[in-house]
């Protein structure tokens, strides 16, 4: 921040903060913490530094109060009952907004990396691809399990590889939700082929028991995608060797 | 209400309209066991795309309707079980062991077709 922009977000603290006590209404302080958030938030700013900044106002008046009052100590006290509830809760909105709006970014952006996270792709007629990367928590995996089915529907998939290299470890219950997806997809007549285990996650899914026989693995995606082929009865062959046959 | 079961040549088809009750679905595995036999038919598809559910009675049935089609000489094939009923069943431990499914009707005749050129000997799942 610049000198200028200090002064000037001090100067509107300040006034926000008079006008809260005078009127004694919130409403104007909230939408103003709101938007002081929306500005700073992107520019790193931290929870302690806005309370700070509120805290430090609060006391400075309180100071100026004592200073101008310590005359008549039953107006003074009279003048602090009325002043430190206010100010408090002046605090209070302040933090609370900023607080929230932070909490609304990281919604945000959780939401947006969920819809970027689990993108079901065609390859070929009838067969689907889903790459799966990072953590996979147990919301991820319903979300996954949903998109997938609702895939297998839309495109009339026969086959689908997921690769799974992109995911180092998860735990037993995503496991039995892999297990669980595999089989649904069974039912809409899809076969499903797993591929990029990595040691971790095989050595979990035998640890919960899975039935192998259910279960169609393949090494590495390549190796997923030529099985699929096979299973779709594609077949690959260099441009040369047709050309030479023709 | 009784399923329709329509005859399509080689096959048998019943489609399932709305729920059906636990008797609806007794009187469906009977009649297409019946059926089987007096039309000398080599499949049987059912088509569940119309339920938006499939509790453990009528999961339990619509196996024991693959098995008895299996003992009377034919295959069944269950079609169009949609994604939320698939997740549903597979979470409550309803598992369609040794039962044929496929995506739709369309899939589900060209099952049986291949499954005719294979034989009896032909892969268990899959197409």
């Amino acid at each position: 921040m610049t000198k200028e922009e200090i002064f000037a977000e001090a100067t509107s603290v300040y006034d926000n903060y008079v006008e809260a006590l005078e009127t004694g209404t919130f409403e104007a302080l909230q939408s103003y913490s709101r938007n002081l958030s929306e500005r700073i938030i992107p520019r790193g700013v931290q929870t302690d530094e806005v309370v700070g900044i509120v805290l430090l106002l609060r006391d400075v008046l309180a100071r100026s109060l004592f200073a101008k009052y310590q005359t008549d100590f039953r107006l003074l006290n009279r003048i602090l009952d009325a002043y430190e509830p206010a100010a408090n809760r002046i605090a209070n909105t302040v933090a609370v907004g900023f607080v929230q709006e932070r909490e609304r970014i990281i919604r945000e952006q959780q939401e947006a990396i969920r819809e970027l996270s689990t993108p079901v792709l065609q390859v070929r007629e009838r067969l689907l691809i889903l790459p799966i990367i990072g953590v996979m928590d147990p919301q991820r995996a319903r979300q996954l399990t949903e998109q997938l089915l609702r895939g297998i529907r839309a495109n009339r998939a026969r086959v689908v590889v997921i690769d799974i290299t992109g995911v180092a470890a998860i735990n037993s219950n995503v496991a039995n939700h892999l297990v669980q997806t595999v089989e649904a997809s069974r039912l809409l007549g899809a076969t499903v082929i797993v591929t990029g285990l990595s040691p971790e996650i095989a050595q979990t899914l035998v640890n919960i028991g899975v039935d192998l026989g259910k279960m169609n693995t393949v090494g590495d995606l390549q190796g997923g995608i030529e099985e699929a082929e096979r299973l779709l009865g594609y077949k690959v062959v260099p441009l040369t060797e047709t050309t030479q046959q023709v | 209400m009784a399923v329709p079961i329509l005859k399509q040549s080689h096959y048998l088809i019943a489609t399932i309209q709305s729920a059906l009750t636990d008797a609806d679905l007794v009187q469906l595995r009977d009649a297409l066991a019946d059926k089987v036999g007096k039309f000398r038919s080599r499949g049987v598809i059912v088509d569940v795309t119309a339920l938006d559910v499939l509790d453990s009675f009528a999961s339990r049935t619509l196996r024991d309707i693959s098995y008895m089609i299996k003992l009377r000489g034919a295959e069944t094939v269950i079609v169009g079980i949609q994604p939320e009923v698939a997740f549903a069943m597979v979470q409550l431990g309803i598992a369609f062991e040794d039962v044929a499914t496929a995506l739709d009707l369309e899939e589900g005749l060209l099952y049986l077709d291949k499954k005719q050129k294979l034989g009896q000997h032909g892969s268990q799942r899959g197409f």
